[in-house]
C-alpha cells in the first residue's frame, strides 16, 4: 500500500521558516501626479500568511505588481532571498520572476477557460519542463516520463484541494468559487516559493469564503509555502493571518500581528473614514 | 399464526458446496483462502491521485498479517474491541481483519459522528485502541480523551496535517505495520497460529443500531453470523470472484458491512473504494458495479437527479425517455404478474431500452448491474418502480442489524413492490398474535454489547428476534407496516403507517424529509417538509426567483405554492381517510448532528415532536403560522437569538393550475 503522505514538496523555497524572505524597501510609484505607493517598507518572513489590507484605493494590487513585476517602482528595491545574492525583484522582468518562484492569482480570474482543470494545472508546472520538438510531437523517451512526473505533482495538487471531481472539466463550465480554487492550483503547481494571492475571496458567499480560507491555510501549513495575501474582508485576514500589514493612500499605516493591528486607532479610523479628514481616495 | 420455515440442514450444504469448499468459517481463514487460490487477483482497489491502485490478495494478506503482529504488539488481544472511525479506505478492512486475527473485534463509528456519539460508543464497548483515518477523526478523539479513561491508542492512516502532532497515543498505521514486519522474523508462524486459533463463535464485529428512539445499541455479531447469513444470500442471489461492488456507504453500517466484508469475502470479489465523496458517482461509472445495497435515501437521490436533469433537458430527449419509461413500465408490471409479453412488444421494449433506459442506466453507472438492493427503511412504490422500469433488479430486503442486516428478500423473479419478499433460506418467520414480526435463523446476533437488558427484550428464550415491526402475510410473502408503536388507526378505523404517507411525498424531487403527524383524531394529518435545497434552488433560479439561504428560500410564498401542488399529487395516491391536509414547510433541513435524524437518515419522531411542538400544535389548531425560536451559535462563541413565523398551508380546496406542469418530468408529455 501507498503511504498517504504527500511525496512532493511544493514549497519552491529553501530557507528556513522564520527567515526573512522578501524585504520591501522604501518602495514608491507614481502615475503621474497620482502617488500610489509613498515609501512602501515591509519584510515578509518565510512560511507565514502575510496579509496586506487597505481601505479601496489604499495600494495594494500597485504593490503586488512590483513584486511580480508588471509595475516598475520609481524607487525603493525589493530584495528577493532564496538564491546568493538576493535578487532585486525591482529590476527583474516578469517572466524572471516566475522563475525565482513567485506566483500569484489574479483579482480576475485568469485561467484557460476553454481547457480542462487538469491541463490548466499542468500548464502551471510549464516552468520545470523541457521538451525536444521531436519527442513531444511523438510523446515519447523523455518527454513522456517527464509528463508523468509532472502529473504526479498535479494530481497532488488536486487531492490537497479537493477538485478530483472536476478534474476532466472544462474550467469555464465551473462556479466561480471552484474557479478561484483552481487558479491556486494553478499557481501551487509552481512550486513556488511565494504565493502571491490577490484578493482570493472576492466576490464569494460565506460558505466559498470559508472553504477558500480552509485552503489558503492548508496550503500554509501543510506545504509551509509563504502566502501573501491581500484581501479587502477584515474578518477573514484577522482569522487566517499571521502577520497583517495595512495600507492607506500608499502608506503603511500599521504593521503587526492581527491583534496588535485590529487593535490600532490609525487602522480604525482609515477603516472608518474617521481619519484626519482627507478625502476620498482617489 | 403463520409459520414459514427452512430446514437448517440447507444451511451446512451451503457452507460446504461454496465456491471454497470445506473449511473457512471465519474471516481471516477466508483471507489465507483466498490468498492461497487467487493471490494475484485484485482484492481491493482505491483511486487515489485519479489513478486505480490495487491490492492483490497476497497483498492484502500480508497487510493484514503484519498489522495483526503491529496490534499484538499493542496489546490487543482476544476479547477486546478496536475502534474504527473513518471513510470507506482500505485500512479500515485490513484493520476489521487483523483485529479478527488476534481474536478482537471492531465496532464502527460513523466518520461524521461528533461528541457524545462517540464517546457513547467507546465506553460502552471499553474500546483501547482506535484506528482513525485523519486529522479531522483524531482531532475529535484527542478532544474527547478526558472522557475516554480507556483509550491508549490512537492509530491513523492519513498523515497529512498530523506531522507536527506530537501526543503519546498517536501511532502512524505503517509504522504499526512496519513493525509488526519486523516483529514476524522473530515469530514466522505466529499469525497462522492465531488464524487456527480462531473459532467461527468469536465475536468478529460490533454494529451500531440506527437507534431512532435511544442511544444506539451495540450489536455483537459473530463470525458464524455473518457468515451464515452470507451463504444465505448468495444462496439465493449467486455472486462469483469476477463480480464488481463498490463501497462507499458507511463500515459501521450493517448493510455495508454485509456486502463488503461478509459477502465479498466469501464470494471472493473485488471491492472498489471511490476517490472522494464528490467523485462517488463518476467513479461507479467507471467500475460498473455488478451488485449494490444502499438505504432508501440513496435510490430517492439518484431518481431526484435524473428528474432534475430530465426537466433541463431538451423537449425531444424529455418525449424519448417518457415513451421508453411508459413501455419499461408496462414491461415490468406484466413481470410482476408472470404474463407473457407478444412478440411485437418484446421488441419495443429493447427499441425503449436501446434509445431511452440504457442511456439513463449508464448515466447512473448501472449499466452492469445485475442486482440491487434496498433495505433499512421502507422505500416508497414510486421509486421502486421507476427503477423496475429502468430495466434494473432492484430488490427490498428486510433485516435489522440484530439479524446480520437481512432476513428476508426478494427473489429474482417474484419482485412486488409493496412486499419485501420471502424469508431467505434457513430463516423462519413468525407474526405474533399482536402483529409483531418475529424472526429465527443462525445469523440472530449474540446479543447487545453490555446490556443484558435490552438483549432480554429483542430475543426470546427460543431464540425468536422481536423486531418490533408490524407486518402481515401476503401469499407468502412479508408486507411490512411500520415500527409497531409507529402503526395509526384514522377515525375510519382503517390501519395506517406515517412512513407510507411520508414517501409518497417524498417522491417529490424538490421534498428532502417528511414528517407526518395526527391522523388519529378528526383534526387530519398533517406534515412538517424539509426542501431538497438543491432542486428548489434550481427550480428557482429557472423563475428567476431570487433568494439568499437555504432559510430564506424554504419560506418563500412560490416555494409554498409549488410543495402544495406536490403535496395534492401525492394525495391523489393516497385513500381519503390518510390525506395529508395542512403542511409547514421547515426552515432549516434535518439534521443528524441535530438528533434530528440518524446517521443512516432515519427520522427521529419523538425528538422532531418535541423540538417543533409549536408548529405540530399550530398545525392541528389549523392555525395560520406557526413561531418558532432559534438561537444561532457563531464559531466565535456569540449568539442570535432569531424569531421565525412559518406559515401553514391548507391544502383546502386546492386547485391545480390549469396547465399544471406534473413534477414528475418525464410524466410531462
Amino acid at each position: 500500500m501507498l503511504t498517504r503522505a504527500y511525496q512532493h514538496a511544493l514549497n519552491g523555497s529553501r530557507l528556513e521558516r522564520g527567515v526573512a524572505q522578501m524585504e520591501i524597501e522604501a518602495v514608491s510609484l507614481r502615475f503621474g501626479g497620482v502617488v500610489a505607493l509613498d515609501d512602501v517598507s515591509l519584510l515578509v518572513r518565510q512560511g507565514l500568511v502575510h496579509a496586506i489590507i487597505g481601505p479601496n484605493g489604499a495600494g495594494k494590487t500597485s504593490l503586488l505588481n512590483c513584486i511580480s513585476g508588471l509595475y516598475a517602482p520609481q524607487r525603493g528595491h525589493i530584495h528577493f532571498h532564496g538564491q546568493d545574492p538576493p535578487a532585486d525583484l525591482t529590476q527583474l522582468r516578469p517572466h524572471r520572476i516566475a522563475r525565482l518562484g513567485v506566483a500569484r492569482s489574479f483579482q480576475n480570474i485568469e485561467l484557460f477557460r476553454h481547457l480542462t482543470v487538469l491541463d490548466n494545472l499542468m500548464l502551471g508546472r510549464h516552468v520545470h519542463m523541457s521538451h525536444r520538438l521531436a519527442q513531444s510531437l511523438f510523446w515519447f523517451g523523455p518527454a513522456r516520463n517527464q509528463e508523468i512526473a509532472h502529473r504526479e505533482l498535479v494530481e497532488e495538487v488536486i487531492d490537497l484541494l479537493e477538485i478530483q471531481a472536476v478534474r476532466h472539466h472544462l474550467v469555464g463550465s465551473l462556479a466561480y468559487g471552484i474557479q478561484k480554487r483552481v487558479e491556486l492550483g494553478r499557481a501551487l503547481c509552481l512550486q513556488p516559493a511565494m504565493l502571491l494571492l490577490d484578493e482570493p475571496m472576492a466576490g464569494m458567499n460565506a460558505e466559498e469564503k470559508e472553504d477558500m480560507a480552509r485552503f489558503v491555510l492548508d496550503v500554509n501549513e501543510f506545504k509551509d509555502v509563504t502566502v501573501v495575501l491581500i484581501e479587502h474582508d477584515m474578518d477573514v485576514v484577522m482569522d487566517i493571518s499571521d502577520h497583517v500589514t495595512v495600507l492607506d493612500f500608499g502608506r503603511v499605516i500599521a504593521d503587526g500581528s492581527p491583534d496588535e493591528v485590529s487593535r490600532s486607532q490609525t487602522v480604525i479610523d482609515a477603516y472608518l473614514g474617521e481619519g484626519d479628514g482627507e478625502g476620498d481616495p482617489a | 399464526m403463520t409459520v414459514v420455515r427452512a430446514s437448517s440442514r440447507d444451511i451446512v450444504a451451503v457452507t460446504t458446496s461454496s465456491a471454497l469448499g470445506e473449511g473457512p468459517d471465519t474471516f481471516p481463514r477466508l483471507l489465507v483462502e483466498h490468498a492461497r487460490r487467487n493471490p494475484r487477483g485484485v482484492a481491493l482497489q482505491e483511486k487515489r491521485y485519479g489513478v486505480w491502485q490495487t491490492t492483490t490478495w497476497l497483498e492484502y494478506h500480508d497487510h493484514v498479517r503484519d498489522f495483526a503482529h503491529g496490534l499484538d504488539l499493542l496489546g490487543v488481544g482476544g476479547g477486546d474491541v478496536i475502534g474504527v472511525l473513518g471513510d470507506n479506505r482500505p485500512e479500515g478492512l485490513i484493520t476489521e481483519l487483523a483485529a479478527e486475527a488476534v481474536g478482537a473485534a471492531v465496532v464502527g463509528i460513523y466518520p461524521t459522528s461528533v461528541g457524545d456519539e462517540i464517546v457513547h460508543i467507546l465506553t460502552t464497548a471499553r474500546v483501547q485502541v482506535v484506528v482513525a483515518e485523519d486529522q479531522e477523526q483524531v482531532d475529535k478523539l484527542l478532544r474527547l480523551r478526558d472522557q475516554l479513561p480507556n483509550l491508549r491508542v490512537v492509530v491513523y492512516y492519513d498523515l497529512r496535517g498530523l506531522e507536527d502532532y506530537d501526543d503519546d497515543l498517536l501511532r502512524e498505521f505503517m509504522d504499526v505495520e512496519a513493525l509488526g514486519a519486523h516483529d514476524r522474523i522473530h515469530r514466522p508462524t505466529w499469525f497462522d497460529e492465531r488464524v487456527a486459533a480462531g473459532r467461527s463463535s468469536d465475536t468478529a464485529v460490533i454494529c451500531t443500531t440506527s437507534g431512532t428512539t435511544s442511544r444506539p445499541k451495540l450489536a455483537v455479531l459473530s463470525h458464524d453470523n455473518l457468515l451464515s447469513m452470507a451463504a444465505r444470500l448468495l444462496q439465493l442471489d449467486p455472486l462469483g470472484a469476477e463480480d464488481r461492488y463498490v463501497s462507499a456507504l458507511p463500515f459501521a453500517w450493517i448493510g455495508e458491512q454485509m456486502l463488503t466484508v461478509a459477502v465479498g469475502m466469501t464470494a471472493g470479489f473485488t471491492i472498489s473504494f471511490p476517490e472522494a465523496a464528490d467523485t462517488t458517482r463518476s467513479d461507479m461509472r467507471e467500475i460498473g458495479p455488478h451488485v449494490m445495497f444502499g438505504p432508501p435515501r440513496i435510490w430517492e437521490s439518484m431518481v431526484s437527479d435524473v428528474q432534475v436533469r430530465l426537466a433541463e433537458a431538451g423537449w425531444l430527449k424529455r418525449m424519448v425517455f417518457a415513451w421508453g419509461h411508459r413501455v419499461g413500465e408496462r414491461a415490468a408490471s406484466r413481470r410482476a404478474n408472470s404474463e407473457g409479453s407478444p412478440w411485437y412488444d418484446r421488441g419495443v421494449l429493447a427499441l425503449a431500452d436501446l434509445v431511452a433506459l440504457r442511456p439513463v442506466r449508464e448515466q447512473l453507472g448501472l449499466s452492469r448491474l445485475r442486482r440491487a438492493y434496498t433495505g433499512g427503511a421502507p422505500l416508497g412504490p414510486d421509486v421502486f418502480g421507476f427503477f423496475q422500469a429502468l430495466r434494473i433488479n432492484l430488490k427490498q430486503i428486510y433485516g435489522q442489524t440484530e439479524i446480520c442486516g437481512i432476513a428476508v428478500a426478494h427473489a429474482d423473479d417474484d419482485v412486488r413492490s409493496h412486499t419485501v419478499g420471502r424469508p431467505i433460506p434457513g430463516t423462519e418467520l413468525r407474526i405474533a398474535d399482536d402483529g409483531e414480526i418475529l424472526l429465527r435463523s443462525g445469523a440472530v446476533f449474540q446479543g447487545y454489547l453490555n446490556n443484558p437488558d435490552a438483549t432480554g427484550e429483542a430475543v426470546d428464550a427460543e431464540g425468536w428476534l422481536h423486531t418490533g415491526d408490524a407486518g402481515y402475510l401476503d401469499h407468502g410473502h412479508l408486507v411490512v407496516i411500520d415500527r409497531a408503536k409507529d402503526v395509526r388507526r384514522a377515525p375510519s378505523g382503517d390501519l395506517f403507517s406515517p412512513a407510507f404517507i411520508e414517501n409518497k411525498l417524498k417522491f417529490s424531487p424538490f421534498v428532502e424529509d417528511a414528517v407526518v403527524f395526527g391522523g388519529e383524531d378528526d383534526a387530519g394529518i398533517t406534515a412538517i417538509l424539509t426542501i431538497d435545497g438543491q432542486t428548489v434552488g434550481s427550480w428557482a433560479e429557472r423563475r428567476h426567483l431570487s433568494y439568499t439561504t437555504y432559510t430564506d428560500l424554504s419560506q418563500k410564498p412560490e416555494v409554498r405554492e409549488l410543495l402544495a401542488e406536490e403535496v395534492f399529487r401525492a394525495n391523489e395516491d393516497l385513500p381519503e381517510s390518510i390525506r395529508v391536509l395542512r403542511f409547514v414547510v421547515l426552515h432549516k433541513a434535518l439534521d443528524a448532528d441535530d438528533d434530528e435524524i440518524t446517521r443512516t437518515r432515519k427520522v427521529r419522531r419523538d425528538v422532531i415532536a418535541d423540538r417543533y411542538r409549536d408548529i405540530v400544535a399550530a398545525l392541528e389548531e389549523r392555525a395560520a403560522s406557526a413561531t418558532i425560536h432559534t438561537t444561532v451559535t457563531y464559531q466565535d462563541g456569540t449568539r442570535a437569538d432569531r424569531e421565525l413565523d412559518l406559515a401553514v398551508r391548507s391544502l383546502d380546496g386546492f386547485v391545480p393550475a390549469p396547465r399544471r406542469r406534473r413534477g414528475i418530468a418525464w410524466r410531462v408529455a
